[in-house]
């Protein structure tokens, strides 16, 4: 998902097929032939495995002859007291996430740029960041923020705690403090490189003509630097956001089995035992798809807008 | 000064990753282990920790998926580059949707077909599933690059003589290098840190690193998990380091880093 690449297609002067040749197939075939694998691997699989869910969200089970369709599963989401805690959760965790790491990551871009000699070789480290897998990120926090971690223990060293218990637990509790945590500090590399991408393409030629202009330097960052940043920085987000909300082994591992985030909660109902508890499964799985489409649309939208900057 | 916070918010965290790997004891309140021990580093080689035989079974899968995922995303990324036609957008919302929805909601229902297709708790329906995040990612890489890629080099090797196959061996191929390159490493690294999809469809039966790294976490061994950790982000960073001038040129594929 390449923003910029992406704009690029976009943006371009329609191509018109190469010209016909006795013997070449038609257009159409051409471009669905040449469609045709990946579309079978995205349409099977995805479509497939959605279709399923949604089937079995109402009732329908292979598995058990003599199941009936009904809307019983959602009926048992809307009341279930651990969806609700868990949407809560969820929401929050991706909305504080996100901020953050959109704030810090454009500060950051904004901070790299200004940077003389070390400028490369701190950018290398923020890009080999991203390169880190979150389950890597995880036990990070842990080690770095339980109570028996290396904060905790240099508090003590300090002498601002007596014992682990002294320390704040931000591991395992209920707000998701270092599931937060975790998200901000792999999800703003990411963002810093996309904005320091977009920050590199003619911008200073911009700034220095708003300077001569007579603009501030709060007036430049106000109405020239942040404009530009702004398409792919939101593009940048929104894939953030559907991460953060998404992931399932970071919260399992940082957070609690209740309040759980949402793919928590329906991983363990899809693991119970008693099986009338896989239509609520499959139920969870429909309201994180469902969502999570209208965020894709959402990231389409932006592209599109940002396809028709001329920068 | 600025450097120096940047440097710091990005390695503290890794710091004490760095140093339980390498100790043998370090009880609360030490700030420093009471002992180095190399007995982590010793466990990675260990074949009782299974661990020998999962990077092979990482590594293997994720090359797999590499290879496959360039190949699908190949046509797919020409169609979308090159040519406008109706369906277009439609054809791009299907292959962000993978990207973006998370893969525990749809293998959820996924795993009813690979179980009745004799898929589920083998290596061949891992690498199947994990071409789902992964090809529309090659594809959409791959489509960005065939945007601003001339088709008058093919007319001209054609005009001279050469087959489609040659064409394709002779010019396609080496002026798409670099997008071909980035679409496989990221293909590789989206398989090789996955754990949602391989604990569901491999069933526990196949072992790959994420998994074992999971359940070391939840153990109570912090020396062997930071050990693991280790060993677990080594080939990402050699393999990112390698392709950095690549990824630099402000191609923008620094998007698949959202997946992982």
């Amino acid at each position: 998902m390449t923003i910029l690449a992406d704009a690029a297609a976009d943006a371009g002067p329609p191509t018109s097929p190469p010209a016909q040749r006795r013997g070449r197939l038609p257009g159409c075939v051409r471009i669905g032939l040449l469609l045709t694998p990946a579309l079978t691997v995205v349409g099977v699989f995805f479509a497939g495995g959605v279709a399923q869910a949604i089937a079995q969200s109402f009732g329908y089970q292979p598995s058990l002859p003599g199941a009936r369709i009904s809307t019983d599963a959602y009926t048992a989401l809307w009341s279930d007291p651990a969806v609700r805690a868990s949407l809560l959760l969820t929401g929050r965790v991706a909305v504080v996430s996100t901020v953050l790491s959109a704030v810090l990551g454009v500060a950051a871009a904004l901070t790299l740029r200004r940077l003389g000699r070390s400028r490369a070789w701190v950018t290398g480290v923020f890009q080999a960041n991203l390169a880190v897998p979150h389950l890597v990120g995880a036990l990070c926090m842990l080690l770095l923020l339980s109570q028996g971690g290396l904060l905790s223990r240099l508090t003590h060293a300090v002498g601002l705690t007596a014992s682990p218990t002294a320390f704040p637990a931000v591991t395992n509790d209920r707000f998701g403090w270092s599931i937060i945590a975790e998200y901000v500090w792999k999800e703003t590399p990411f963002l810093t490189v996309i904005v320091l991408a977009t920050l590199s393409r003619g911008l200073q030629d911009l700034e220095t003509a708003a300077r001569s202009l007579g603009a501030s330097r709060s007036q430049r960052l106000r109405h020239v630097t942040l404009p530009i940043l702004t398409p792919a920085l939101a593009a940048g987000s929104v894939l953030v956001f559907a991460f953060a909300a998404g992931s399932y082994e970071v919260p399992y591992l940082l957070g609690r089995p209740y309040p759980a985030t949402l793919p928590v909660v329906a991983l363990q109902y899809y693991n119970a035992t008693d099986l009338t508890s896989r239509p609520e499964a499959m139920a969870v799985a429909v309201l994180i798809t469902v969502t999570s489409s209208a965020i894709v649309a959402a990231y389409l939208t932006i592209l599109a807008r940002l396809s028709r900057r001329a920068l | 000064m600025t450097a120096t916070v940047l440097l710091a918010g990005v390695l503290l965290p890794l710091l004490p990753l760095l140093i339980w790997a390498f100790s043998g004891q370090w009880r609360y309140p030490a700030v420093l282990p009471q002992h180095a021990s190399a007995r982590g580093l010793r466990l990675l080689s260990d074949p009782r920790s299974q661990i020998p035989q999962a990077l092979l079974t990482s590594t293997a899968i994720a090359v797999a998926v590499a290879a496959g995922a360039c190949l699908i995303g190949f046509p797919a990324g020409r169609a979308i580059g090159l040519y406008r036609f109706r369906g277009r957008r439609l054809v791009q919302f299907l292959l962000l949707a993978p990207v973006i929805v998370p893969g525990l909601a749809v293998t959820l229902g996924l795993q009813v077909f690979f179980i009745r297709y004799g898929l589920a708790d083998t290596l061949t329906g891992v690498v199947l599933v994990q071409l789902m995040p992964s090809v529309p990612y090659a594809a959409t890489v791959l489509a960005g690059a065939f945007a601003n890629y001339d088709l008058a080099y093919e007319r001209q090797a054609r005009a001279l003589g050469a087959g489609p196959l040659r064409v394709m061996m002779f010019v396609t191929v080496p002026l798409l290098r670099p997008a071909l390159l980035v679409s496989a490493l990221f293909a590789f690294l989206i398989s090789w840190s996955e754990y949602v999809l391989t604990l569901l469809i491999g069933g526990g039966q196949t072992t790959t690193l994420p998994l074992l790294l999971f359940a070391a976490i939840s153990s109570s061994d912090t020396t062997a998990a930071a050990a693991l950790a280790l060993l677990f982000i080594a080939p990402p960073l050699l393999l990112v380091a390698a392709a950095s001038h690549v990824l630099s040129a402000g191609t923008g594929a620094v998007i698949g880093f959202g997946r992982l």
